[in-house]
């Protein structure tokens, strides 16, 4: 059987239900990465000097583009797909012959897309405060569909997993929003204490930051190969678990 | 080739509580069937199991010959599903929810549109097409369900209760839109707590009560098995108490109305020689048309105490 219409059907509807609430979803970046920018690049950035000889502007603004990134893929899939479950709308897919790997990939593709086009906001807002030159697209651009993809994942999971409007913005407020801010943002690993150096290694996220920031500007903390394999591997075992709800009908099916 | 064949389904909810203890039923092709039972008697956990939305414990459920299990996907083409509660995005247009469900059995995008056009005109509420759909009524949000069930033009339409909480005038039209249906060769089962809805409109019926089956005939001659007429009786003087008459059981609804029930075999002439002889003048007669209710109750009435 062809899947490919009812894989489109998920994606268009994904696509409408956050450009239609764009107010909430697509503007809120623009306005929060706008401020950042002025304020620790422009304001705070111009006194603190260079960072792994890239000006404190140009080292912040690919940690600020991947965080937007990971926070709204997570944040799309999440709310659509919790929303799908509480209101049984979700029925709709599970009584037609969509098998559970389109039912994903659909609402996976919809967090990658919203990730990405809020990517592409907040990146060109930061043209208006640096003029970065990109250094590896290719690494760039892949490690960001990546990123976009894992979280997409893992937002899917925490719908599914979810019970209440309490339950899905634990994750993100708790986990996600630290985990970007110490996965070197706004500072380098080098900067701190060895404990604290180590400590930070454990950190995912802080991978897939620095590899972002080698594609844009060629300055990393961690190893480039690393950061890949880990964001794969992660894919492959969230996409796995993912799977393995839906089969079970963990939240969705009686 | 039954349009639906369930074989000793079970289900047990992972409380534990054993809804389904092995259901057995048949709809042939282009039947218009009814599912009917009390409160809690297992209707919307069966239905639920044949349409995927609910994991059966045992047993085996086919569609057209397509087995759940091994051609879930072709059984599920066969199928339409209007639910019980409303379960679409409220915020969604009426043509999208529609468009949409097309969508997701693979009709492309051209076909999608004219049968979204066509399921929503015989729905009546091709003029609603562009409306958020937590605008609507009751009765539109259940056409709303209808017209979505029947996109994909399936062979075997199951409604849940359609017209429960709908008002009479608009719970008749939904009777003449599900019976054009079915003269259009589509096979409908229905479960419904309305019992004159079963009568009318069904030719077969199962009575399903505590997770069982305990009546599966045709619909004639369930109500040829009926012996007890129900009538109401409206008085010229209003009384104080029920009049005692062997033979009949009379209740006294109102002032001036009773409820009698008048066995077949002893008929009318005898009630009303004893209503004369006490007194009584009958202004009007009705016979109450729940006489299927009546059946219902004292079918599960005596297998239940059977059981006990
Ligand atoms: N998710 C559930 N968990 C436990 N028990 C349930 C669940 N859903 C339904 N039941 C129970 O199963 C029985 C049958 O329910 P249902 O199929 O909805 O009945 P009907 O549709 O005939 O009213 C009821 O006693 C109900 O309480
Ligand atoms: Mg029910």
């Amino acid at each position: 059987m062809n899947y490919s219409i009812a894989f489109r059907t998920i994606v268009t509807k994904e696509i409408f239900r956050f450009v239609r609430i764009w107010p909430q979803t697509l503007l809120p970046p623009a306005i929060t990465t706008a401020l950042y920018f002025l304020i620790f690049g422009k304001l705070i950035g111009g006194r603190i000097g260079e960072i792994n000889g890239a000006t404190y502007m140009d080292y912040i603004v690919p940690g600020i583009i991947l965080m937007s990134v990971i926070s709204h893929s997570y944040a799309n899939v999440v709310s659509s797909f919790y929303s799908t479950k509480f209101q049984r709308n979700i029925e709709e897919l599970l009584v037609a012959p969509v098998p559970n790997w389109v039912i994903l990939s659909g609402y996976v593709s919809g967090g990658i897309i919203r990730g990405l086009l809020v990517g592409t906001v907040v990146a060109s807002i930061s043209l208006l405060f640096s003029d970065i030159e990109v250094k590896n697209p290719y690494v760039a651009l892949s490690i960001m569909i990546l990123t976009a993809t894992l979280f997409s994942l893992a937002g899917f999971i925490n719908a599914v997993l979810a019970e209440s409007f309490d339950d899905i913005s634990i994750i993100p407020n708790f986990i996600l929003t630290p985990l970007s801010y110490l996965g070197g943002v706004f500072y380098s690993v080098k900067m701190l204490p060895d404990i604290w150096q180590s400590i930070s290694l454990g950190n995912p996220i802080l991978y897939m930051i620095n590899a972002f920031r080698y594609g844009l500007i060629g300055v990393t903390d961690v190893d480039i190969q690393l950061a890949f394999i880990m964001t794969i591997v992660f894919i492959l075992v969230l996409t796995l678990l993912s799977l393995f709800l839906l089969y079970k009908g963990i939240g969705i099916k009686n | 080739m039954n349009a639906l064949s369930i074989s000793n389904l079970k289900k047990t909810y992972n409380n534990g509580f054993e809804a389904l203890k092995g259901i057995d039923l048949e709809v042939k092709p282009g039947d218009f069937f009814a599912l009917l039972g009390p409160n809690g008697a297992g209707k919307s956990t069966t239905i639920g199991i044949i349409s995927s939305l609910v994991n059966q414990s045992s047993g085996s459920v086919s569609i057209f010959g397509h087995d759940l299990k091994t051609e879930r996907s072709l059984a599920k083409s066969c199928l339409g599903l209007v639910p019980q509660e409303v379960n679409f995005n409220q915020f969604d247009t009426v043509k999208s929810i529609v468009f949409n469900q097309a969508g997701y059995y693979g009709t492309p995008r051209k076909l999608a549109l004219q049968r979204t056009e066509h399921c929503l005109k015989q729905m009546d509420l091709w003029d609603k097409r562009d409306t958020i759909s937590r605008r609507l009524s009751g009765g539109m949000k259940r056409r709303v369900m209808i017209a979505r069930a029947m996109v994909h033009a399936p062979r075997l339409l199951i409604l849940d209760e359609p017209t429960a909480g709908v008002d009479i005038e608009i719970r008749r039209s939904m009777w003449k839109m599900m019976e054009e249906v079915n003269q259009q060769g589509t096979t409908i089962i229905l479960t419904t707590h309305y019992l004159e809805e079963a009568e009318s409109l069904c030719r077969n019926i199962a009575i399903i009560d505590q997770g069982r089956i305990v009546e599966n005939t045709d619909m004639a001659s369930l109500l040829a098995r009926l012996h007890v007429d129900h009538f109401v009786l409206d008085l010229a003087e209003p009384l104080a108490q029920a009049p005692v008459i062997a033979g009949y059981q009379i209740e006294r609804i109102a002032d001036k109305v009773l409820d009698v029930a008048v066995p077949k075999e002893i008929g009318l002439n005898y009630l009303f020689n004893q209503l004369s002889e006490k007194n009584i003048k009958v202004v009007s007669l009705k016979n109450k048309s729940n006489r299927l209710e009546q059946l219902f109750m004292s079918l599960i009435d005596t297998k239940s105490a059977g059981n006990k």
